[in-house]
């Protein structure tokens, strides 16, 4: 009797797996949504706790998940195999590589052309100033991640450290930014060196639990060393930045003044748009510059393969120590902008949540691409931005497109490694052949 | 210059816990002369060249490298990095290591990395383009180009190191040893799956090595064919110890190691063994 039903299944094995596979997905939904959607839980009047069911929203929720799956395993047998190859045609893919070209110095004309087109808009300024700042951290960050395959997740610290560096330097001693920029940058790196050394014999998940323990440290010292960082009340009254000494103030000795125009607060915003603007193409310069030198090479045949760069000579101790003192001293820039723009600065603002971001910017870019990274920035903090009018499903919307855009693109935006030097051609080397490193 | 010993190697001993991998093992390698490491597998030579490079600190011994001009160096003092820096003892890997991610021309300028550091100044120099370090850095891809031609490999010089035939990876581990300038190339079963035609090639790059460079060359190898051709001296271990050591025609003929690749039966080694020349 029940022969039939037992050869049937391996006549067509696709129906039983999809089938198997569908009813798994479906347990997996009842399970986790059973409290969360199942049970509604709400304070009743007295403050005693009431609860009610919602089995119908609880069952037609399953009830979408397991035709969902069934519909999705029908589309992917349908569509063959999923691979980057097949969802974009090669030409399309050539196509993209060509404009791939034009998109840098594009996006930098636009950048600079910002502050014109949308003087009037402080909002779209202001959410430039944000994109930017995460451009930098991301260039930052993507020194020790992206090229020397060190997976840092605190690096927040070290824009903690310069924020905190230029707010005390400038409210204790009176220094001004443009002498406290470089200050900041030096007492990150310092701290970048100090993760550094005790981390130098980790690898992978080790290094990527201490460094996290690192930012945590220094959010905790801050919130609790009151007499020098204010505690949880933060530093206020931070100067704003001056240019080179002349402030931006409606003032006489201002520049408005200066240059016989009208004072506007917005002159200050636009000014702190190419201060941020500046500091971020300094930190691409300057890394582009070392991905050419010894150092920048060793970074990366660091990431590729650290026993072969022993048995090549390579210092493998100070190689990353510099990778660390490099990333650190971009953050520190960084952190002593945040400072200048806001005024305010609290622990509130370095949490594990910003190294979160800035580390997701840097894999979502595509690690050790500069372009990848800066669109990345663009995508997650424009993008959020974007979503806004989504309210509550803002989050679900955007994992929902992190998780597509990791499919498409399991290797970030701009997947492939851009050679540092080449005899007749340079040739873009396909991801796979590069690694991400592990420590 | 053939009595000149360029490594001598007393009573080296490696022990993992209760484990002896190498016990108290003397050799001698000549300066210009191409020394080979043969052996039964498991028999400890990868745990040598792990002591002489410096990747792993033996129990006991010494290790002694002789500089033409510098003197001595103990190479069991030196660790890490430091042998390749200092001592000029370059190496290459059973299983390729090369940066597959980087280009063949990349992987040839990382082997520079100590000169070119300093051509650099720190980096520092670099970053500001001194012309000083531009000169250094065209002189890299100079050197680099030289190797590129020796192995045959210059038109694929912008390509991925990974992309490369499994041969052709061979012979880039060894033109990037050759690019720190080494003294004494360490090669670890260079000829490990390389067809005949290829094993040949081989051998004769190791030979113009020797000639053009004057690098003393200390292998590991399988390939009789390779080790018979080119060694001017043999060295047989096995379970860590040494069991025999002479021209390649005297180890050949010897009957402990024959009985140590084959187990007792002499006849049926002998004809292995002569397969192999």
């Amino acid at each position: 009797m029940t022969a039939p039903a037992t050869t049937q299944a391996p006549r067509s094995p696709g129906i039983a797996f999809i089938m198997k596979k569908a009813f798994i997905s479906a347990a997996v939904a009842l399970v986790l949504f059973s409290l969360m959607i199942g049970i509604r839980t709400e304070a009743g009047p007295t403050g005693q706790l009431i609860y009610w069911t919602r089995f119908g929203e609880l069952a037609s929720l399953v009830g979408i998940v397991f035709v969902g799956s069934i519909v999705i395993e029908l589309l992917r047998r349908w569509l063959g195999p999923a691979g980057t190859s097949g969802i974009v045609p090669p030409a399309l893919q050539n196509g993209l590589a060509t404009a791939g070209r034009f998109v840098a110095p594009a996006l930098l004309v636009f950048t600079l052309l910002v502050p014109v087109i949308f003087y009037n808009q402080r909002y779209m300024l202001d959410l430039g100033i944000l994109v930017l700042t995460y451009v930098m951290l991301g260039w930052g960050l993507n020194v020790v991640v992206g090229l020397a395959g060190l997976l840092d997740l605190g690096y927040v610290a070290f824009y903690a450290v310069g924020a905190y560096s230029y707010a005390l330097l400038a409210t204790s001693f009176g220094l001004s930014f443009w002498v406290c920029l470089p200050l900041a940058g030096i007492l990150a790196a310092c701290w970048g060196v100090m993760l550094g050394f005790p981390v130098l014999r980790l690898r992978g998940d080790y290094l990527a639990i201490v460094t996290l323990a690192f930012g945590e440290i220094i959010r905790l010292v801050i919130i609790n060393w009151q007499s020098l960082t204010g505690g949880p009340n933060g530093v206020s009254g931070i100067p704003r930045p001056t240019l080179f000494g002349i402030p931006l103030t409606p003032g006489d000795d201002g520049l408005a003044a200066l240059l016989g125009i009208k004072f506007s607060p917005t002159h200050r915003i636009v000014f702190l748009f190419y201060l941020i603007l500046a500091l971020a193409l300094l930190t691409n310069w300057v890394t582009i510059r070392l991905r050419r030198l010894p150092i920048g090479r060793a970074w990366e045949a660091l990431r590729e393969d650290e026993v072969a760069c022993r048995a090549l000579g390579i210092n493998t101790t100070t190689t990353k120590l510099s990778a660390f003192a490099t990333g650190a001293m971009f953050g520190g820039f960084a952190g002593a902008f945040f400072a200048t723009r806001q005024g305010f600065i609290s622990p509130e603002s370095f949490t594990f949540q910003e190294s979160a971001l800035v580390l997701a910017i840097v894999v979502l870019g595509g690690m050790g691409s500069q372009l990848g990274v800066a669109l990345a920035a663009l995508t997650m903090i424009g993008g959020f931005e974007l979503f806004r009018g989504l309210d509550q499903y803002r989050m679900l919307v955007f994992g929902i497109v992190m998780v597509l855009l990791m499919i498409w693109r399991p290797r970030g935006l701009i997947g492939h490694r851009a050679p540092t030097v080449y005899l007749k051609r340079a040739q873009a080397i396909s991801s796979d052949l590069v690694k991400e490193g592990h420590g | 210059m053939s009595g000149d010993t360029i490594l001598a190697v007393n009573h080296l001993a490696m022990r993992f816990g209760g484990i002896v991998a190498v016990n108290d093992l003397s050799f001698a390698a000549g300066r210009g002369q191409i020394t080979a490491l043969i052996g039964p597998n498991g028999a400890g030579k990868t745990t040598v060249f792990n002591c002489i490079t410096g990747f792993y600190k033996p129990t006991g011994g010494t290790m002694r490298l002789t500089h033409e001009t510098t003197g001595q160096v103990s190479l069991e003092r030196l660790n890490d990095f430091r042998i390749s820096k200092l001592a000029k003892v370059a190496r290459t890997f059973q299983n390729i290591r090369l940066f597959p991610g980087m280009t063949v021309l990349e992987n040839l300028m990382v082997a520079q990395h100590n000169a070119l550091m300093q051509a650099s100044g720190l980096t520092f120099l670099g970053l500001i383009g001194a012309p000083s370090w531009r000169a250094a850095e065209r002189s890299a891809i100079e050197l680099a180009k030289f190797w590129l031609e020796r192995i045959g490999l210059i038109d694929r010089a912008d390509d991925a190191a990974g992309n490369l035939p499994y041969g052709d990876q061979r012979r880039l581990e060894i033109a990037r040893a050759m690019c720190t300038e080494p003294v004494l190339l360490c090669l670890d079963e260079p000829a490990a799956g390389l067809n005949a035609r290829e094993s040949a090639g081989l051998s004769e790059l190791l030979l113009s090595i020797r000639a053009d460079q004057g690098t003393s060359i200390l292998l590991i190898e399988h390939d009789m064919s390779v080790v018979m051709e080119i060694s001017d001296h043999v060295v047989v271990m096995d379970y860590g110890v040494k069991i025999a050591e002479g021209t390649p025609q005297t180890v050949r003929d010897d009957p402990k190691v024959i009985a140590a690749y084959l187990g007792a039966d002499e006849e049926e080694a002998i004809a292995v063994m002569e397969s192999g020349t």
